[in-house]
């Protein structure tokens, strides 16, 4: 496995005809210009990183480089020639792909039949194919070098092997183009190679690769030119080895961020939060740690490693097998997330589209869903209450919405996790969870969430933030807890912590022994 | 088209419903000289308030991510018990029907809660269950009202106002009030939107669907109380269908089978429309059965409209 803490790239720019030109580009929706005037190229294998924060354009961008949006203005020229793609399918049969974010695949069908759904291999009389349809897809599951067999039902696969899936299928029509948007979003650390070697492969068949992300480690250690979008304008394009982080951020966000080591918590209180060996069967054990008052404690380890079930477990959705939780000195144990609500725990969940917000329901709606007691009276709600709620946590916590009225599912990500916290803060809670808090957040947003919850802790929180971003679990906690496999491997202090110790102790090597991780 | 959608966005309390029933209005108005008549449009109301009244709750029930099927059946059961069981005092008739009603809605949300099988399915198995046992309770018979107070109250009217209609119109405000100013009401739309949301958020999810299935099942039997008054009797087979009824009321008034949205303003208009339609139909003589072919051919196409002006919404602005 190849280190991707990398903070400048290693990768020469490749010197050729560009594959795919993108001139002037302008897209207008209703009352926005989503993309004005961009300009883009990628070369024939190189992996081309396109960034840009949230609502930035880059995903309006490949859509219409894809054929779902058309542009108002501007040349879409391939190999040469210039394209107009009316739909998905048009652009497919020219070779530019993109693989999606979210999976669209069939689960009841299999690997084959998944791979070239829509575009069977038909013999007279318009039946299947199967012979060639085994023997195409068997070429192309050894180009991507997979483990799984044609003939498996894609429901029973991993998520990155359903990914690969995902990118077998753009490799049914001799793709000159594939664009990656966020592929890594779902994989874990162990995964990710995988993917990168996919990404070389295809890069030395001469492929050109767009590839989007947010993460800068994966895109230093992939790319070879990053571009940059801001707003919807063209900011330009670097090599990848002649930048840095800072620069791809002052480029994204017009100004640049320093990660504020000095601005952590540092007056503590009693304990609020004391967990005694909790264990759930099959899922974590053991586990103790405390969080006193103003604390922010950091959870550390890999997807899997039971990090989300014991938040899990301390909000009540699931019911300890043994051990206990302390609550502010007092044994608890919660039947239902309602009584660990009321008892002052809040939980901003994982997935925030899935499990944090009613993305049908307006802003206002979704910031007091989980205190309207406190803004009722007999089971009324009082309307100008529930605005003074609002008015009071949209200021706080700058939010940018054009309006109360505005649904929460048009929102950027960063705006929607403010709305989760601000739900839970007007619940006041004792204990604030954090689970992912800035997954999939542009970089200006998630310096914003870091700042407030650093000063939520200096206001009394207790807090506890769980995340796989060591440089976010570095710059926030006080001590960090580092978990493998459903266990607590070790606790540092957050400040004397190097990464090489953290990374060890989430990936099981050279585990210390339970006495010596009790006395660090 | 465009200027339609600029007219209902960030308006959402109108539904695409009442432009609908708005037209049809005036339109019978033009083509019969009776329907513009005082007694006529009390006539629609007292003959919309047996499925209006179920809609109300079916309203709730669909918002919340649910479906009930068994409204018909419990219809059914409460109209017979409130005239069989005459002998014991209407007053304990009544309160026996209105309670099987709150009885059955509760055990079908119960199911649904604990054991996590479609609504769909539960209701379904609820409904040809109910109808079996008013088969058994009554034997078959239809049972006439000798009381004649009971039978009386259907057909009586507060200066020239029905009775029935002013029942239906003030449920209707109640339960839109309780829809859109209460938590209770909050909560259904929220559990309705994202169940995993909810819980997320401490929402007693169960509790909220088993009150929501007790208020249909309420209503359903408050229906069928009002409808055996009416005839001053019930059959076995009373409230057949008006599951469906209720349902393409409901749908026709912007409420989302999926759950989530929906308005007890929409449902009104939903069932107006159907009112109106059948009323204003009859009264140009429309043979029955074209009357049914118009009605389903307007069912889609209304979900069809809304569909295109609800697809730009998608699209909006993001910031």
């Amino acid at each position: 496995m190849t280190p991707v803490h990398a903070t400048t790239g290693h990768r020469q720019p490749i010197d050729a005809e560009p594959v795919l030109k993108l001139e002037g580009i302008t897209k207008r929706f209703p009352g926005v210009v989503a993309l004005n005037q961009v300009d883009f190229d990628v070369r024939p294998g190189e992996v081309h990183a396109l960034l840009g924060e949230n609502g930035a354009g880059k995903s309006t961008l490949m859509k219409v480089l894809a054929g779902k949006h058309q542009a108002n203005e501007g040349r879409i020229i391939l190999g040469g020639e210039e394209m107009a793609f009316e739909n998905p399918k048009h652009a497919k049969r020219a070779g530019v792909v993109l693989i999606h974010q979210e999976q669209s695949l069939v689960p009841g069908m299999t690997v084959a039949e998944n791979i070239f759904l829509g575009s069977l291999p038909k013999k007279w009389g318009n039946r299947v194919d199967w012979r060639k349809l085994r023997e195409d897809t068997n070429r192309i599951l050894e180009t991507l070098k997979c483990s799984f067999q044609h003939d498996d039902l894609v429901g029973s696969l991993s998520i990155a092997k359903k990914q690969m899936v995902e990118i077998g299928r753009a490799l049914v029509f001799t793709p000159r183009v594939v664009v990656f948007d966020e592929p890594t979003a779902s994989l874990t650390d162990h995964e990710k190679p995988v993917l990168y070697d996919v990404i070389q492969s295809l890069c030395e068949q001469g492929v050109g690769i767009v590839y989007i992300s947010h993460r800068m480690d994966e895109i230093f250690h992939l790319s070879h030119r990053i571009s940059v979008l801001r707003d919807g304008e063209y900011t330009g394009t670097v090599n990848t080895c002649e930048t840095n982080e800072d620069e791809v951020t002052r480029m994204m966000i017009g100004r640049s961020l320093e990660l504020d080591h000095a601005s952590k918590p540092s007056e503590f209180g009693e304990n609020m939060l004391e967990l005694r060996n909790l264990s759930v069967k099959r899922l974590f054990s053991d586990v103790s740690f405390s969080i006193r008052k103003g604390e922010i404690v950091g959870m550390y380890g890999l997807v899997g490693a039971g990090r989300s079930e014991v938040a899990e477990t301390i909000f009540g959705l699931r019911s300890p097998t043994a051990g206990e939780i302390l609550l502010d000195g007092q044994p608890v144990s919660f039947h239902t997330s309602h009584d660990a609500v009321a008892a002052g725990i809040a939980l901003v969940p994982e997935d925030r589209k899935d499990q944090g917000l009613i993305l049908g329901m307006n802003c206002r709606d979704n910031m007091t869903l989980a205190g309207l007691e406190s803004v009722s009276t007999l089971g009324f709600m009082k309307r100008a209450d529930e605005r003074a709620v609002y008015d009071k946590y949209h200021q706080a916590m700058k939010i940018k919405t054009p309006s109360w009225r505005q649904k929460v599912g048009n929102l950027s990500g960063g705006n929607q996790q403010k709305i989760v916290i601000g739900k839970w803060l007007h619940t006041h809670p004792k204990l604030l969870i954090l689970d992912e808090p800035t997954r999939g957040i542009d970089v200006g947003s998630k310096a914003e969430i870091h700042a407030l919850v650093k000063e939520l802790a200096k206001s009394g929180y207790a807090v506890l933030v769980i995340s796989s971003e060591m440089p976010e679990v570095l710059g926030l906690s006080n001590r960090i807890i580092a978990m493998y496999d459903g266990r607590v491997t070790a606790e540092f202090d957050g400040d004397s912590v190097s990464e090489d110790e953290l990374v060890q102790a989430i990936t099981g090597m050279g585990q210390p022994s339970p006495a010596e991780a009790a006395t660090v | 088209m465009i200027s339609i959608k600029g007219f209902f966005r960030g308006r959402t309390t109108i539904q695409p419903i009442w432009v609908f029933v708005i037209a049809i209005f005036i339109f019978f108005s033009f083509m019969s000289e009776y329907f513009l008549s005082l007694s006529n449009i009390t006539n629609i109301l007292v003959q919309t308030s047996t499925i209006g009244l179920i809609a109300l709750g079916m309203t709730y029930v669909m918002i919340n991510g649910n479906i009930d099927l068994s409204v018909g059946a419990i219809l059914g059961l409460a109209a017979s018990l409130a005239v069989g069981l005459q002998d014991y005092g209407l007053t304990i008739a009544i309160i026996a029907a209105l309670a099987s009603g709150m009885l059955l809605g509760a055990i079908n949300g119960l199911v649904v809660w604990k054991t996590g099988v479609n609504a769909f399915i539960v209701t379904l198995g609820a409904m040809l269950g109910i109808r079996g046992l008013i088969f058994l309770y009554t034997g078959e018979q239809s049972f006439y009202s000798m009381n004649f107070a009971f039978a009386d109250f259907g057909a009586s009217t507060i200066g020239p106002i029905p009775v029935l209609a002013i029942i239906f119109l003030l449920c209707t405000l109640v339960m839109h009030l309780v829809l859109t100013r209460t938590g209770h009401g909050r909560n259904t739309f929220a559990v309705g939107g994202n169940p995993e949301a909810s819980i997320d958020a401490g929402i007693r999810l169960g509790r909220h669907m088993m009150i929501n299935f007790i208020i249909v099942g309420f209503f359903a039997a408050l229906a069928g109380v009002l409808l055996a008054s009416q005839m001053g009797a019930a059959t076995p087979n009373l409230g057949r269908d008006y599951e469906l009824w209720t349902i393409t009321a409901v749908v026709l008034g912007g409420t989302k089978l999926t759950g989530g949205y929906g308005s007890i303003v929409g449902t009104l208009g939903g069932v107006l429309a159907i009112g109106i339609l059948r009323n204003g139909m009859n009264l140009m003589q429309v043979p029955a059965f074209y009357v049914l072919v118009v009605l389903g051919l307007i069912l889609i196409s209304v979900l069809i409209i809304d569909k295109k002006l609800n697809v730009p919404s998608t699209k909006e602005v993001r910031i």
